[in-house]
């Protein structure tokens, strides 16, 4: 597995990254932990003339809390958000999605940012990042913008960024109120490791015990991360038992673009939806009880 | 002898240090000076005419130094040899070109290959090949290959028939009238992709002036690919040296001789420099042959007491598009004679068609044959207890092979050399607490918990083995092995072995042999293997026969060597050869333990020939050539116990037991570690792997991103244990442990998770047991209602839905 020909280079500023990415043209890609873009590169499903490693430019490392939000600079490694006392506190989602993904050597090359950027519709923190409403921050030639997760991943690979655009960094809303639960459930794929189907869940637990709001976050089902909305609907208010949680949970494949492949057909996809949306719900509730 | 301290023991595997911290020497790992880098064209489709076929752009290339095509090969490279040729069966064996010239038979089909000063520039030149297919109408599944109309491979092989090979024995037409309980059911035996890690490659080096090749390949038997490529490249055999240090691993795929070695042996020869061949995970997943793919129809007759009174078995065989090197003999006798296991049935058919399809050869993968016999059985043992109501234990106990019953002839007619099956199903029953199992296994239905327990009672037939019975099968090789012991000066001896161990330990279980008999130390001992220049012949390893086969060889050439040690130090000591005793490294004199030798002085003395006795020649360097009277028969009995989701259909491995006899062990470790690979392969089938191809023959599970290769995470912990019941038949009693844990094992896992859901009335589930087929299985029962349990409350219940 030998990749086509390729210039590389690896600025050390997000200028010089956006300029790189100016003079290649529509033969550029960006390079971050790799670990997505190197297969394809191997496989020759990507052959870019030029390759522009974001490796060395600092400004796009690192974790801050801003108010009620975690902001993860774009090549920020996983195993940093893992290692983070801020993250494990104020949005364990993170951490319970993030320590899913791959391996260990995965998750200390694979970034946040290559992560959301590429968009893999079996990736796990697509899921985490629909869940709590992440924000994208991108810079490129036309200046800077922001993503709602909702609308940032719209197919297959496929973003909302504008060609040429960098992710700088992506912001997530803290989930350590009282009452509050969190939890990712994962069938893998027993080959790729990937999500056959991943369900990330937020709880927020009323005082009479009972589901005050949901939010819930699918991946690998469809072809992109996808919020189960009228499940998170009909869980409002609702007890929050084995199964006033399974009637909610009945309809929470509805609206999802189902895929099936050689291992798992749409129709068990949607099964998996609803089976793992249940049990994280509980999970999430139970989180929050504590 | 010496009483035994080395053989037996745990010793930890000296090949272990150079593999594990990447000092190994791989068929990558060597580079020769001027070596040129070859990659090779394979057709996108899995079946077309070659319309147009132009490598003028890619000898363009700078960095190129040749692009061949089939045509380039006419007349110079003969046909891939098939080189079973099974008698009396209407064996086809169409020619399998190096590189195919106009017709495509398979995704994967050589179709050109470039020869560059880089593996890049070879890759990079494949894209400028400019090459038009005509597609033709595909068939990938083997009954629907045999049916009237259907695609045609071969215009030498009408109705893409292979081999049609009957096997008969007893009166099963008999057994079947008016029998009083007969159970019926077809299983399918996936297709598996061997996947060994290190993929397949050579580097050949021709020296023109010499005329002479030599072939660094990997390969688990480097004197057949001397023969294969003397027969296949038009080279004299005396003029082809193999070389292979370390192999990692096989499985059966480096048995084969492949078109890629040809086609690296015969760009040697064109560009007069040495080239290397290394294939990437795809084109291994593509090129290099995949396993099993049989379907079985399966009749078994029995009383109402549980005895087994008649088998029949219909069996279609999916070989691929061409017959790989020993491909029709894995589905004929290497499954077919064993297919009665541990029975006693005696009458028996079985009636194989084998057939032609669109997709990648298929051989031998571990087991080769004996895995799907013994699933077949396994499975057949539990649906008729289940017919009868009875516990599965009960059925195999009433129809064991009785343990005072050997030597024993079996209804595949061949000689089940000793064996005490029901006592490691005894061992096994109790290491699994089997009983206390079913009574837990109620409860926790109760408490909504799915649990279940599979058996595997097997016997298998390895050793590989008398030649004679080779000939007679069709084998166009010999099975017996030769062993050479050399004594050096300085004490140190070499051992020479016609195997070639690639995983398998045996350099340092034969070095253990060695030691323990000379009475030196196992680090004194050298084992030399995958060298043909070396070692003057050998028929490699596979079928679980380095030890059995290629270790009695060394044994006897050792014994040689301490009758020959004998007389030198009896001639030093001025005594009779006859009153000497042999003693933990020493002789001394009868009665006189002071007048001594060790077997050291007496190499060195040997070595020099200062002072040899009448007759006897220099140099204390012996050789045995040992050909079995038998092939040998590991048994065993393996438990598993398993716990299905019933929401999600996923099952997890609670505990595997494994209980088996190999005969006499020389290294314990180094048996555990084979049944713990083993285990993991036939988990892997159970529950995991399985090879793909859509209707267009795209195989749709070519990479390690689709096909589920288990790893540590899937596999529990295998509880092993073990009975000793010699080999009769060998001078080690050794029987052979290779292919144990896969034939064991499928079935073992098959069988617990059918036992979870039986109270549903789901009688089978076709491998591998993927979560959705469980879940497809329990979502069909419930809907057509059979559950046999109706007054079972406890059904597997679908929250969710
Ligand atoms: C063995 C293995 C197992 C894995 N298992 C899992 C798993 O279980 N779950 C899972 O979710 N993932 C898994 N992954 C993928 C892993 O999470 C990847 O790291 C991740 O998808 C991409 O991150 P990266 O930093 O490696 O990006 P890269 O591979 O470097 O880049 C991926 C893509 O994103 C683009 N890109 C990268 N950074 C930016 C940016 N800042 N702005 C714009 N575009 C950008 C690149 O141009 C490229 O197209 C696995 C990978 C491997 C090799």
């Amino acid at each position: 597995m030998y990749p086509s020909n390729f210039a590389y280079a690896a600025p050390t500023s997000l200028a010089d990254v956006l300029a790189q990415m100016q003079a290649a043209g529509d033969d550029g890609k960006l390079l971050a932990g790799g670990q997505s873009l190197i297969p394809m590169l191997k496989l020759r499903l990507a052959e870019p003339k030029t390759v522009i490693d974001l490796g060395k430019v600092q400004s796009l490392r690192g974790i801050r809390v801003d108010g009620n939000s975690i902001v993860i600079g774009a090549m920020t490694p996983y195993v940093d958000v893992l290692d983070s006392a801020d993250v494990q506190r104020r949005c364990p989602l993170l951490v319970q999605t993030i320590s899913q993904v791959g391996d260990p050597q995965v998750r200390s090359r694979g970034t946040v940012g290559g992560s959301i950027a590429h968009a893999d519709p079996a990736g796990d923190l697509p899921a985490a990042a629909v869940a709590l409403g992440a924000v994208v921050t991108a810079t490129g030639p036309s200046g800077n913008h922001t993503y709602d997760a909702a609308n940032f991943f719209q197919d297959v690979l496929t973003t909302a960024l504008e060609p040429n655009e960098v992710v700088t960094s992506v912001s997530f809303s803290a989930t350590d109120a009282p009452g509050t639960g969190t939890a990712y459930l994962k069938h893998r794929h027993p080959a790729s490791g990937y999500a056959v189907v991943g369900i990330a869940a937020i709880v927020m637990v009323g005082a009479d015990g009972n589901c005050q709001a949901a939010r819930i976050g699918i991946t690998g089902a469809g072809s992109h991360a996808t919020r189960a909305t009228s499940t998170e609907q009909a869980l409002a208010g609702k007890p929050l038992d084995a199964q006033s949680v399974a009637a909610a949970c009945a309809n929470a494949a509805d609206g999802v673009d189902l895929m099936g492949d050689s291992y798992a057909s749409s129709d068990y996809r949607a099964h998996l939806i609803r089976v793992l949306s249940q049990r994280a719900v509980l999970q999430a509730a139970q989180n929050a009880r504590r | 002898m010496a009483v035994s301290r080395l053989f037996g023991a745990t010793v930890k595997r000296r090949e272990d240090p150079r593999l594990i911290t990447g000092k190994g020497t791989y068929t990558d790992d060597f580079k020769l000076p001027g070596m040129l880098h070859m990659a090779i064209l394979r057709s996108p489709y899995a079946h077309a005419r070659i319309t147009h076929l132009d490598t003028s752009k890619a000898k363009q290339v700078p960095g190129v130094h040749a692009v061949l095509t089939g045509q380039d090969l006419e007349g110079k490279v003969n046909g891939i040899p098939t080189a079973w040729l099974i008698p009396a069966s209407d064996l086809k064996t169409p020619t399998y070109k190096a590189l195919a010239t106009d017709h495509v038979r398979f995704t994967g089909d050589g179709v050109a290959a470039v020869v560059a000063e880089t593996p890049a520039i070879a890759h990079d030149a494949l894209d400028l090949i400019d090459i038009n297919y005509e597609p033709l109408p595909v068939v990938t599944e083997t009954e629907k290959a045999l049916a009237p109309g259907a695609p045609q491979l071969h215009d030498d092989a009408p109705n893409n028939q292979a081999f049609h090979w009957t096997f008969s024995n007893g009166d099963p037409d008999g057994a079947f009238n008016g029998a009083e309980v007969v159970v019926r059911h077809r299983f399918v035996q996936q297709r598996l992709i061997p996947n060994a890690m290190e993929p397949r490659g050579a580097v050949a080096q021709w020296q023109s002036g010499a005329d002479e090749l030599t072939l660094y390949n990997t390969t688990q038997n480097p004197h057949i690919v001397r023969f294969l490529a003397s027969v296949t490249n038009n080279i004299p055999e005396n003029k082809i040296r193999v070389f292979a240090r370390d192999v990692g691993g096989g499985f059966g795929s480096k048995i084969p001789f492949y078109p890629g070695d040809a086609l690296t042996i015969f760009a040697s020869q064109v560009t007069g420099r040495p080239v290397k061949w290394i294939e990437d995970r795809r084109e291994n997943f593509l090129a290099t042959i995949h396993g099993r793919d049989q379907i079985t129809d399966v009749e078994l007759a029995a009383k109402r007491d549980g005895t087994m009174t008649g088998l029949r078995v219909k069996a279609y065989s999916n070989m691929g598009a061409y017959l790989s090197t020993a491909a029709p003999g894995v589905p004929t006798w290497l499954f077919a004679l064993i297919v009665p296991g541990c029975y006693t049935i005696q009458n028996y058919s079985c009636d194989v068609l084998g057939a032609f399809t669109n997709t990648t050869p298929t051989d031998a993968y571990r087991g080769a044959g004996r895995p799907e016999a013994a699933f077949l059985i396994e499975r057949m043992a539990d649906l008729l207890a289940g017919e009868l109501q009875m516990d599965p234990v009960d059925v195999r106990r009433k129809n064991f092979v009785p343990a005072d019953a050997f030597p024993y002839t079996s209804a595949g007619t061949l000689t089940y050399d000793s064996g005490n099956y029901q006592g490691t199903l005894d061992k096994a029953l109790e290491m699994a607490d089997y009983n206390g199992f079913r009574q837990q296994q109620q409860q926790m239905r109760q408490q909504g918990r799915y649990q279940g327990v599979g058996l595997s009672t097997y016997v298998e037939v390895c050793g590989l083995a008398p030649s004679p019975a080779a000939g007679a099968m069709g084998f166009q090789g010999g099975l017996w092995e030769p062993g050479t012991v050399r004594m050096l000066a300085t004490g140190k001896a070499v051992v020479l072995t016609g195997t070639n161990p690639h995983g398998q330990g045996e350099e340092t279980t034969f070095a253990q042999l060695v030691g323990d008999m000379l009475g030196i130390p196992a680090e004194d001992v050298d084992v030399v293997h995958g060298d043909t220049a070396a070692i003057p012949m050998g028929w490699g390893t596979y079928g679980s026969r380095s030890t059995a086969v290629g270790g009695t060889a060394i044994y006897k050439a050792t014994q040689k060597v301490i009758e020959k040690a004998k007389k030198v130090a009896a001639h030093l000591l001025e005594a009779s050869p006859d009153d000497m005793v042999f003693d933990s490294g020493t002789f001394h004199v009868q009665g006189s333990p002071d007048k001594k030798k060790t077997i050291q002085e007496v190499a060195l003395m040997a070595n020099l020939a200062w002072n040899m006795p009448e007759g006897v020649e220099p140099g204390l360097e012996e050789s045995s050539f040992h050909d079995p009277t038998n092939f040998t028969y590991p048994f065993g009995a393996h438990i598993c116990t398993v716990e299905v989701d019933p929401d999600t259909g996923e099952v997890k491995i609670l505990r595997y037991v494994a209980v088996d006899d190999v005969g006499v062990v020389i290294n314990p470790m180094i048996v555990d570690g084979q049944v713990h690979g083993g285990v993991a392969q036939g988990i892997g089938q159970a529950l995991y792997e399985h090879a793909i191809y859509d209707e267009a023959g795209q195989l749709i599970t070519g990479s390690m991103m689709d096909y589920a290769v288990p790893n540590a995470t899937h596999i529990p912990t295998i509880e092993t244990a073990r009975t000793e019941t010699p080999c009769p038949h060998n001078l080690t009693g050794v029987k052979g442990v290779g292919e144990t844990g896969t034939i064991a094992s499928s079935q073992a896992v098959v069988n617990a998770v059918v036992d979870v859901l039986s109270p549903l009335g789901i009688k089978h589930i076709d491998m591998p047991l993927t979560p959705e087929r469980v879940w497809q299985a329990i979502q069909a029962a419930k809907s057509s209602g059979s559950g046999s349990g109706s007054g079972n409350a406890n059904q597997p219940g679908q929250p969710g839905q």
